[in-house]
């Protein structure tokens, strides 16, 4: 059975939301696969907590992007139903979280850690700015995700300083994971029309607003955990004008099957 | 005369994850109201991603619903979020029977510690006490372990 996808229609401050929205909703989906191979339980059940929190803080953005956009698509469609061109999350979270290598066949914990701890220290700083956003609606969602998410980047900065500042294996493995992940982190701060929109209007701040906050953060924690901030690169990623990586077809086929298959399906 | 009539009722319906706690104990009730197509009752949800927030919109109505109050909508409100600020002191003497360390003050800024100290153990008192996990079995909860009598509890998180 072929479902067809939603179309939706575009405007810069629909877009805004959306980046916020699959950002969380994607990092949640790659978090999710975690699930049962935490290094260990109580990191497990953190895994999993980290996820849900990002769920929910997913469908409660993607409701309100739902209402703005204005044809009545609710939660579930956004998630489910879009294709790959209308979503807008940053690249850095459909990378693979679980990625074989000779060291680690089921995935490297470091790039999640890594990851988490980027991830988190962006959102904590968007979410900062949201709380006084002109959309009342916007602002509540960002106060409660704020309360979260300063959680989120505390544990994970935890983790860093763990294990940056650990064993001579857990210290190369933790910058060789950086290596992979700092290329995306660009895409973090750059400025375009939709982030230019979104500060006209008082929405929510432009991307490059973030950076000083973010690097702040960063820093601090790095250098607890003797970690050394790569170079800046060249390459900036694209995920949040809708062209991504080749790894976001897999995201999405593996979340969208079921509601492909079974349209509406429910339990 | 409706509203006091279900504010007593919200008070008997538990918390499903946390069923030491009534709804009214845990703060989320935000307003009753007598509208004249029936009570509207205002819930804040805790946790964006807590997945009893539907369970406890269905238990309200159908609570209010067989003592009769019917017909009854639910109100999701987000602002202002949620804060375990709102528990009450009753909600927190039951927590610590229930063997649960209620949470300390949320404050202005430092919304969650991670690294809360002094918590007080549920069972013998002592503030000698660790933390071994900051997330538990559910999202508002970290898992801690008291150094006096060695028994492993639970620490509501103040956010």
């Amino acid at each position: 059975m072929v479902v067809e996808s939603i179309r939706l229609r575009l405007t810069p401050l629909v877009q805004y939301r959306l980046r916020i929205a699959d950002t969380c909703l994607i990092h949640a989906q790659r978090l999710g696969e975690w699930c049962g191979h935490g290094p260990i339980l109580e990191e497990d059940i953190a895994l999993t907590n980290l996820s849900l929190d990002l769920l929910g803080q997913a469908r409660a953005l993607l409701t309100h992007a739902g209402k703005v956009e204005g044809q009545g698509f609710d939660e579930d469609q956004l998630a489910f139903l879009r294709d790959e061109g209308q979503f807008f999350n940053l690249t850095l979270v459909e990378q693979p979280s679980r990625k074989a290598s000779a060291h680690a066949p089921g995935g490297d914990f470091a790039d999640l850690v890594l990851r988490n701890f980027l991830v988190a220290t962006w959102l904590k700083a968007l979410y900062g700015r949201l709380v006084s956003s002109s959309d009342a609606e916007l602002a509540a969602i960002a106060a409660k995700a704020l309360k979260e998410t300063r959680y989120h980047q505390e544990h994970a900065a935890d983790w860093v300083v763990r294990l940056g500042d650990g064993t001579e294996e857990s210290a190369r493995r933790l910058a060789a994971a950086l290596d992979r992940a700092w290329p995306y982190t660009h895409e973090m701060f750059v400025r375009d029309a939709v982030d230019d929109a979104a500060a006209a209007s008082a929405l929510g701040p432009r991307r490059d607003e973030l950076a000083a906050d973010w690097q702040r953060g960063v820093a601090a924690v790095f250098s607890d955990a003797k970690l050394a901030l790569p170079a800046a690169t060249p390459f900036v990623s694209t995920g949040s004008n809708g062209v991504h990586s080749e790894h976001m077809g897999f995201v999405l086929a593996e979340m969208q099957t079921l509601q492909r298959s079974f349209p509406g399906g429910k339990w | 005369m409706n509203t006091a009539a279900a504010w007593k009722v919200l008070d008997g319906v538990l918390d499903p994850e946390v069923p030491a706690l009534s709804l009214v104990d845990l703060g989320i009730v935000r307003e009753v109201n007598d509208a004249p197509s029936g009570l509207e009752i205002v819930l804040t949800p805790t946790y964006s991603g807590c997945p009893a927030t539907e369970v406890i919109e269905k238990s309200v109505i159908d609570a209010l619903e067989a003592e009769g109050l019917g017909p009854v909508t639910v109100k999701q409100r987000l602002a202002p979020a949620w804060t375990t600020d709102w528990i009450s002191q009753e909600g927190r003497r039951k927590l610590r029977e229930y063997g649960i360390a209620p949470p300390g003050a949320a404050g202005e800024g430092h919304t969650i510690r991670i690294r809360a100290r002094h918590v007080a153990c549920p069972r013998c008192a002592s503030s000698d006490t660790e933390r071994l996990s900051a997330f538990g079995s559910t999202a508002c909860k970290a898992l801690y372990r008291c150094l006096a009598c060695r028994e492993p509890f639970e620490y509501f998180k103040p956010i």
